[in-house]
């Protein structure tokens, strides 16, 4: 395998790095930039959640308005009617997206709710790749011993019907919480299910990232730097480290985007972000069990899942294309 | 075959059996260690006295250490005698009585994820970059972003209960009726292998135009078989390799769990869902039972195609025992 992705002989000018000349072929690649710079205004969007809470909702994400009226197009209309059905969108700076059960404004829910989900999928994708790298890293570099403990455990963690136990440990710790020495993680806290599902997806991580190094610890380069009296930690550092890159990158964009669906998952079966506090996984499952008297709440965030989890698949594929078109990633939600 | 072959399998049993080992200690760990509250006490009642729940410590084994409990649950998973905390109805028994409904639904499933993921994979291969092609490029995207149990309620909203096509959820035996049990299974079936058929559909397709540009296949053209004859038995024949081993392991995760989420929306009430229900009370032996159960069929199925692959391949090393 060629330093970083593979050069197409004559078609690119000579001189230009690996990472150059990826960049210069996702730039081409018009449909990928789109997919994510939408990712990126969405992102902005749920960052910018105070403010539209603040000066066009007027209310909060855990604010209920039960009975509360709102005039659409010079009606007064109560936003929870007598029979508990909340109203739908006004398309209106209050209750824009409509209200949910509780009479809270779901736009300002799905906004907040997207910072949670996004942060979950973010913290657990780069808890992913920290822990897969190292494991990886370590199993297929010095082998022996820690290989066989590591490709132990990876072939146990891998064994584990993924949401099953993602769903048994987020129950167990939302009730309880965890205590480790000085270390207090309250049962309602995010990082619960971000440390789940960081945990789950290492296999898919760690397993190619030990392949390469595997084969990169007989390369000619890394005999050379030995050669040259290079510490082992240092070979995986400055040699190892920056050819499995490309897998790391790769895997970056569709790995947020499967913690972002499993997050949903884990909340769907109420283990993920335990309410009031928001996220799209815990509105779709509300919005479920509401499905027939207001089908808007189970859509709306849905749709909003959707759209995010797409627009990263579809970057994703671009960024695959362009640093290293053979590479086979498969993740499973 | 033979030496190497047997010796392998053998290597692939030992190894099998030290990972469900495994699985169990740790979910048993998982319930113990952490300290979401002691199952005595939420077993004794909504106000329970300290002599109920010592009583309770005492019939259940709670007050023995904790290899001792490890060990006692297991063998009642062998022998049939694991029993709910909360229901008290038997574990086995029950998983029995789900696996019916999930197999239903897996198999079904299964056999729609791949019908339609050839079915386009090789229709977008063949028209590749044109119009069509892209179209379904795109769907299959939307197809993997979409999360199972969303399209599930949608499906069962607007072609159930909306348009009164299927019916609401819910399972009928086959025995008792077959119709019913397809009727009711259709929407199920399609809500878990949206996301299959998207994703296998796209690794179908790079697999066939990259095989189209082998030696062989330019081989065959050229020896003047008609194009249909290069694309079926020799094109087809080998891209499908990939797709048939992710089946294997995709047909054991789904009935290894996967298919809880479907089997919520839907209220199948197979082994998933009665997984889930188990995990909400925190009711340890079902989701110890039931873990046992996913990962059984993950690790088989694993190892089956572990095996098929060495037993086809002669390319493969046994020594090393483990795909890349």
């Amino acid at each position: 395998m060629p330093e970083g992705g593979r050069v197409e002989a004559g078609a690119e000018q000579h001189g230009a790095g690996p990472w150059r000349l990826t960049a210069r072929r996702l730039r081409r690649n018009r449909v990928a930039l789109a997919f994510g710079a939408l990712f990126l205004a969405l992102v902005l969007a749920c960052l910018a959640a105070p403010l539209w809470a603040k000066h066009v909702a007027h209310t909060t994400p855990e604010e209920n308005h039960l009975s509360d009226t709102v005039v659409v197009d010079g009606e007064t209309r109560n936003v929870v009617d007598f029979l508990g059905t909340p109203i739908g969108p006004t398309w209106r700076g209050e209750f824009f997206l409509g209200a949910d059960g509780n009479g809270r404004d779901i736009m300002v829910r799905l906004l907040y709710g997207g910072r949670n989900s996004l942060l979950i999928g973010i913290a657990a994708a780069l808890g992913t790749i920290l822990l897969g790298l190292a494991l990886g890293l370590i199993a297929g570099y010095y082998r022996g011993w820690a290989d066989g403990v590591i490709s132990r455990a990876m072939e146990v963690l891998w064994a584990f019907p993924v949401i099953l136990i993602g769903v048994a440990l987020g129950t167990a710790l939302a009730l309880g919480g965890l205590r480790l020495g000085p270390l207090t993680i309250e049962g309602d806290s995010l990082a619960i299910p971000i440390l789940i599902i960081a945990v789950i997806y290492i296999p898919y991580l760690a397993r190619p990232v030990r392949g390469q190094a595997l084969a990169l610890r007989e390369s000619e380069f890394v005999e050379a730097a030995r050669a040259q009296g290079m510490g082992s930690a240092r070979i995986v550092f400055s040699e190892v480290l920056p050819n499995v890159a490309t897998t790391v990158v790769v895997f970056l964009p569709l790995l947020v985007a499967n913690a972002v669906l499993l997050e949903a998952a884990l909340s769907f079966l109420g283990a993920g972000v335990q309410p009031p506090n928001p996220s799209w996984g815990t509105m779709i499952s509300e919005g479920v069990d509401r499905i027939v008297s207001a089908p808007h709440l189970a859509i709306v965030p849905g749709a909003m899942l959707v759209l995010t989890v797409l627009s990263l698949n579809v970057f994703g594929e671009g960024v695959r294309d362009a640093l290293d078109p053979r590479a086979r990633v498969r993740i499973e939600h | 075959m033979g030496g190497p072959m047997a010796r392998f399998a053998a290597r692939r049993l030992v190894s099998m059996l030290f990972v469900l080992f495994a699985v169990s200690v740790l979910v048993f760990l998982i319930f113990n260690v952490l300290p979401s509250g002691d199952p005595a006490v939420r077993m004794a009642g909504k106000v329970p006295t300290e002599t109920q729940v010592e009583a309770i410590r005492e019939e259940w084994g709670f007050d023995e250490p904790l290899y001792v409990q490890y060990a006692t649950m297991m063998k009642k998973i062998f022998t049939g005698d694991l029993v709910s905390y909360f229901t008290r109805l038997n574990v086995d028994e029950e998983i029995w009585k789900g696996l019916p409904r999930t197999l239903s639904l897996a198999i079904g499933a299964a056999i729609i994820w791949m019908a339609f993921a050839v079915a386009l994979g090789l229709y977008s291969a063949l028209r590749a970059g044109r119009f069509s092609d892209r179209l379904l490029t795109v769907l299959a995207l939307i197809g993997i972003s979409m999360p199972v149990f969303w399209v599930g309620a949608l499906l069962s909203y607007y072609l159930g209960y909306k348009a009164g096509i299927f019916p609401n959820g819910g399972y009928v035996e086959f025995f008792d009726s077959p119709t019913q049990w397809l009727w009711h299974l259709i929407l199920p079936w399609f809500a878990l292998a949206i996301l299959f058929i998207g994703f296998y559909s796209r690794v179908l397709r790079a697999d066939i135009l990259e095989t189209m540009d082998e030696d062989y296949v330019r081989t065959a053209r050229a020896k003047g078989l008609s194009e249909r004859r290069v694309l079926l038995s020799h094109v087809l024949r080998n891209s499908l390799i990939p797709v048939v081993t992710l089946w294997g392991l995709d047909f054991g995760a789904v009935i290894g769990g996967g298919a809880i989420l479907t089997e919520t929306v839907f209220n199948l009430q197979g082994v998933g869902q009665y997984a889930a229900d188990a995990i909400g009370q925190l009711d340890l032996p079902p989701i110890m039972a039931v873990t046992m159960f996913g990962a059984f069929f993950i690790v088989l199925l694993n190892a089956a195609v572990d095996i098929a692959y060495a037993a086809l391949d002669p390319k493969i090393r046994l020594e090393g025992g483990e795909r890349r």
